[in-house]
């Protein structure tokens, strides 16, 4: 491994300040104690991360989001998982084609997706309801679930399930006993990334969400257009937070680098 | 063995893509099938959506200035901004790659780790930089290097800078991942036989990352190019791009037919561009390596 030359390290730190400063920003406007946008000049106060609390609107648009990012990431699961099967195990006409319409949605604007379900659910009644919500965010991570369990299966050796059917195991016997243990890390993996992409999710979500099913991304745009203050910053720097606690314990069971590459490609 | 479970034993594959081929057809097919047609529609201000048939929607953003204008801002930016995420995203993949660890996992982290975090709380933060007040032009003006603040706010420049910051780590991402497939042994190969780090760079690495950053292009370009956000709250009314007139179209103006139109162009418009990209590549290695 050879070393880095002057002009290397001085790119790389300026690249690492271009990354961090926005977010670095929004974590030190967060502590100010004055009413307007400032940086905390006069001493550290948690003054608009009380005021997060005494807004409902942002704490129910929070819930609302978590408990969205939970149910789809976990059907778009429950479907990636007999798909990526059929496409990693078998070879059957129409393979391939199946498996290009299952990662479309990547190629599809999101707010091309947003039209079309705004659309979609005005014409058969489920415009505004948490299930259409559901399953419009279950089409848009579909692709980074699948991708992630497909990963797992196709390295997967068929040897310990051999034996279990030469035993007399049935078939789900040996998915449950063999298969799905040994696929669980990509099946957590794809978890995470589909519900990280559902909670984030904002471009589709604004043409789809109601005023009962706000999301806190949607929440947050709508009051961002209006007035960028304080409290915004606080709770912007709280998400920070938690992303980055949540990313720390990702990188040490995943590494993020293999379970973004996922995302990107 | 192996055989016997794949033709016999196992559930067919047919039965096992169902659920997902079911759920395809209902909420992806369906939705786009009725945007495709309601971009035939007319509409009126009194009465809504016509149910007749025509080019119009289409004509009229075809020939519209104003719809140009927005077309050409739209991917000219994202051209703009795939270059910038290149020139910035590759050294800086080959520079942590170089990297020993614990620093290589820790300037990963804080290089991917912002795709973690919501993309309005991003943009917020180049917001809260770009303002009058913001640390930039207090920087610059406290260098003395302007006299007046430098306008960034609801210019394109601050829509590129914050759209690079947004989409960089996709394009590191892909070159780190071709520059782990690339063998040390071949640069230092190369060092050995008396070439010049410069050299080694120039013929040995660049040509072997190139498929990194060629695909790290297409998805930055893609996503640069459907952008909704960073355009939205650092543009503002000013400075639409498609993906926000589309939005106006929908939700403000009312009219569904036109912003299916507006949608369905941009995206004949982005397959177009990522099938004929693909298409150039892999004649280009197909030449090189075929």
């Amino acid at each position: 491994m050879s070393k880095n030359g002057p002009i290397a390290l001085i790119f790389h730190t300026a690249f690492i300040v271009f990354m961090l400063a926005p977010l670095v920003v929004v974590c030190l406007v967060a502590f100010t104690s004055k009413g307007y946008i400032s940086m905390p000049t006069e001493g550290f106060s948690l003054r608009w991360f009380r005021a997060i609390l005494e807004n409902p609107d942002f704490i129910d648009a929070f819930l609302m989001s978590l408990y969205l990012a939970i149910v789809s990431a976990s059907i778009a699961l429950a479907i990636s998982v007999p798909a990526s099967l059929a496409i990693a195990r078998h070879r059957f006409p129409g393979r391939a084609a199946f498996t290009a319409f299952f990662l479309s949605p990547l190629m599809i604007p999101h707010v091309v997706l947003g039209v079309s379900f705004l659309r979609f659910f005005t014409e058969v009644g489920l415009s505004g309801t948490f299930i259409g919500l559901a399953l419009s965010h279950v089409i848009i991570i579909m692709p980074y679930a699948l991708r992630l369990v497909l990963a797992s299966v196709t390295g997967l050796s068929r040897d310990a399930e051999s034996a279990a059917v030469s035993l007399g195991a049935s078939n789900w016997t040996v998915f449950r006993r063999i298969t799905l243990p040994l696929i669980v890390p990509g099946i957590a993996g794809g978890w995470v990334l589909a519900f990280i992409t559902s909670f984030d999710e904002l471009t589709m979500t604004v043409f789809v969400a109601s005023p009962s099913t706000i999301t806190l991304p949607v929440r947050m745009y709508n009051h961002i257009t209006e007035t960028i203050d304080p409290l915004i910053a606080s709770l912007s720097a709280a998400l920070i937070f938690v992303t980055v606690i949540f990313m720390v314990i990702l990188d040490r069971l995943y590494g993020l680098d293999k379970l973004l590459v996922g995302r990107g490609n | 063995m192996a055989e016997a479970i794949a033709r016999g034993k196992l559930i067919p594959p047919y039965l096992l893509s169902t659920p997902a081929l079911l759920l395809y057809c209902a909420l992806l097919l369906t939705p786009m099938l009725m945007t495709f047609l309601l971009s035939f529609n007319s509409f009126d201000l009194y009465t809504g959506i016509k149910p007749d048939y025509s080019l119009a929607n289409y004509l009229e953003v075809i020939q519209d200035k104003y719809f140009h204008v927005i077309f050409l801002r739209t991917f000219g930016m994202a051209l703009v901004v795939t270059l910038i995420c290149a020139l910035l995203g590759a050294p800086e993949a080959y520079i942590l790659n170089r990297m020993a660890n614990p620093w290589k996992s820790l300037f990963l982290l804080a290089v991917l780790g912002p795709l973690l975090i919501s993309v309005v709380v991003r943009t917020l933060g180049w917001a809260l930089l770009f303002g009058k007040e913001g640390a930039i032009n207090q920087t610059l003006m406290g260098l003395g290097l302007v006299d007046e603040p430098v306008k960034l706010i609801f210019t394109s420049t601050g829509v590129v800078i914050a759209l690079v910051h947004v989409l960089v780590p996709f394009m590191v991402i892909s070159v780190w991942a071709s520059l782990q497939k690339l063998d040390p042994a071949t640069e230092r190969a190369g060092l050995s036989l008396g070439a010049s780090q410069f050299t080694v760079l120039r013929r040995v690495v660049v040509p072997q990352v190139m498929p990194g950053v060629l695909s790290g292009s297409l998805i930055v370009f893609a996503l640069t190019a459907s952008a909704f956000a960073t355009p939205a709250i650092l543009g503002g009314r000013r400075l639409k791009v498609v993906a926000t007139t589309a939005y106006d179209e929908y939700l403000n103006t009312l009219n569904w037919p036109l912003g299916a139109a507006i949608a369905i162009l941009l995206l004949v418009a982005n397959v177009i561009i990522i099938t004929s990209y693909n298409r150039v590549i892999e004649k280009k290695y197909a030449e090189a390596f075929g």
